[in-house]
């Protein structure tokens, strides 16, 4: 089903937010592609009309009564923030300048 | 009274003792946790012991139990047969204000702000929370040694893997340290510990147990379940956590039957339900690179089976061979979008290292380990722009292929299905480390039970070469009573077989020397 080359191992990384080391991204490559030679055995399967599974129980529209009920306070949803400012979770700048 | 035998009892003879007022919580909990804070540098197990946690709610229950002996019997059988008897819980289950790692170091330090609906449920029984079970990280594996917290042993050998993800949970109930604790299966992350550490593991329904408050791995495959020493205390548990719950909309609008409370204690009687059950046998679970000492078990168990009035009939699951390939496409590409939300903004390991971008770099890079980021690898690629219909969709229509195989099993007439639950016994540390995909391979008889979402059980069927082998049992959607029957019917017509009641032989070797009886 096709081979990984190592930029795009390195492009999934990257779309996966994933900061590797050269010997992470070696390793990966020949690891990937191994797992990826083990999908192979899918071709095999004409599947053009067989629907697709997401969820295997037969539950839809599961509704409830929109009602207000306690939930955490503030400072516990805060409370595991790498970094605060008041009550306010500290992130990084998205736009440039300052 | 001294604590001699404690930690071998039963839940359901804890129970029993308790509810008699012969024994009190507090003196089991101590027990318990004397023993597995002594062997606990051995085996890696726990990740916490809650001492002070559990002696509150060991004495909360003993009140509880006492109020209820001095009202009478009524107030006795409305009490949960779980108060008073410890628990351990895989260390992904939230408990408000104690850790919380899923075995991973981008969630050190963080601390649960409420509790899962499983830990409601546990309280609300009684159940004594002792600590928190070491895991493969984001239950990503099946040794136990991707934690980031170290590998966890097995009991039996000290110098083999547990099996995994949950093998915290496994190697802690098959030393003693505790009668009864949870895992979770996505893959077979119960049952194939169970099996390898010589206990019963129990994978109910996806929808049977609700999910809230537990950490995500793949969410159309993760379901949460006990492991215990026997049949009757892994059914006793899973009635305590069973059940709607309105937080996970999984979560099934079914009644829990009572009846999980009530397997028989006898024998006799248990072994009669074997009389008229037709218990398929596929062909396809005894595959090549089965060790033949797995394969003699199985069979023999199977035999065991037959001649105690169960039919036998050999049935084929077609697509049993393209488990691995669905699973590893569909696992990963779920947990490729739940393991998006470790950013180091909100909650939990943080590396700061210059614009947004490359903090979400150094932070993610540094906080999951090799296994975990190879499956978000694996799972960004399958979804990418280009390659979704080729591996997801594709392996979402296998998905059906697989289920079918076993709606049509069921259809005909089979009550359950009977096969390995893993095709080797304990392996020793390494030895599939460096391999993903051999270790990948120990899940084939696992994987496929939750592509199609049914319930399965890892009950011990004896040893090969000194290591536990596990029996699979595998039924339809919300038939885990049925299953908890037939596998307390198996341990009726084995219970006088030379390998019940030995105790795990590594931790003998532990014990011996220092004259320790737990």
């Amino acid at each position: 089903m096709g081979t990984l080359s190592r930029d795009e191992v390195e492009h999934v990384a990257h779309l996966a937010r994933l900061g590797l080391s050269d010997e992470e991204l070696t390793r990966l490559v020949g690891q990937l592609n191994h797992i990826l030679d083990q999908y192979a055995i899918l071709a095999r399967l004409d599947t053009d009309a067989i629907p697709p599974t997401a969820q295997t129980i037969e539950l839809e529209n599961i509704l409830r009564e929109d009602v207000a009920r306690p939930s955490l306070s503030q400072a516990e949803a805060l409370a595991n923030a790498p970094e605060r400012d008041g009550s306010y979770v500290v992130v990084p700048a998205i736009l440039g300048g300052d | 009274m001294t604590n001699t035998g404690l930690t071998r009892l039963t839940a359901a003879a804890m129970s029993d003792r308790l509810r008699a007022g012969d024994l009190s919580s507090r003196e089991l909990v101590e027990a318990h946790l004397a023993l597995a804070a002594r062997e606990n540098p051995a085996l890696n197990a726990w990740l916490v012991l809650d001492g002070a946690g559990a002696r509150g709610a060991a004495d909360d229950a003993d009140a509880r139990l006492a109020v209820a002996r001095n009202e009478g019997a009524a107030a006795l059988a409305s009490l949960h047969p779980l108060c008073g008897v410890p628990v351990g819980l895989k260390d992904l289950v939230s408990v408000r204000g104690g850790q919380c790692t899923a075995g991973s170091r981008i969630l050190a330090g963080y601390v649960s702000p409420y509790d899962a609906h499983i830990t409601e449920r546990l309280r609300d029984a009684g159940a004594v929370i002792l600590g928190k079970l070491n895991m493969d990280e984001f239950a990503m594996g099946s040794s136990t040694e991707h934690s980031a917290y170290g590998p966890t042993a097995n009991p039996w050998d000290l110098g083999r893997v547990p099996g995994g993800s949950s093998g915290g949970s496994a190697a802690s109930v098959a030393a003693g340290h505790v009668p009864l604790s949870i895992g979770t299966d996505t893959g077979g992350s119960i049952r194939q510990p169970a099996a390898l550490t010589g206990i019963v593991g129990l994978k109910p329904t996806y929808g049977r147990v609700s999910r809230y408050g537990i950490v995500a791995f793949a969410s159309s495959l993760d379901q949460i379940g006990p492991f215990a020493r026997d049949a009757r205390d892994a059914a006793m548990l899973l009635h305590a956590i069973a059940g709607r719950d309105e937080r996970d909309s999984t979560s099934a609008p079914l009644p829990v039957p009572d009846d999980l409370l009530h397997l028989p204690a006898t024998d006799d009687e248990a072994a009669g339900h074997l009389r008229g059950l037709r218990l398929g046998l596929p062909r396809e679970y005894f595959v090549a690179g089965m060790e033949p000492g797995v394969e003699a078990r199985v069979r023999e168990a199977v035999a065991a089976l037959a001649a105690a009035g169960a039919e036998i009939v050999d049935v084929s699951l077609p697509h049993t061979d393209y488990g691995l390939a669905t699973y590893y496409i569909v696992a990963p590409a779920e947990a490729s979008a739940n393991l998006a939300r470790y950013d180091g903004i909100r909650f939990g390991h943080a590396v700061r290292d210059g614009d947004v971008l490359a903090n979400y770099l150094a932070t993610r890079g540094s906080g999951f380990g090799a296994e975990v980021k190879r499956r978000i690898m694996l799972g960004t690629y399958a979804l990418s722009a280009g390659y979704y219909d080729a591996y997801y969709l594709k392996a979402q229509k296998v998905r059906t292929l697989i289920k079918a195989d076993f709606d049509a099993a069921f259809g005909a007439g089979i009550d359950a299905l009977v096969a390995p639950t893993s095709p080797s016994v304990a392996w020793p540390f390494g030895a599939k480390l460096d391999d993903p995909v051999a270790m990948y391979l120990s899940d084939a008889c696992t994987l496929p039970v939750n592509m199609a979402g049914l319930p399965g059980i890892s009950i011990p069927a004896g040893l090969s070469d000194g290591l536990p082998v596990g029996l699979q049992l595998i039924g339809p959607a919300w038939s885990e009573l049925a299953l908890v029957r037939l596998a307390r019917a198996y341990e009726a017509i084995t219970a006088d077989a030379p390998w019940r009641g030995l105790e795990p032989t590594g931790l003998a070797a532990l014990r011996a020397p220092a004259g320790i009886v737990p």
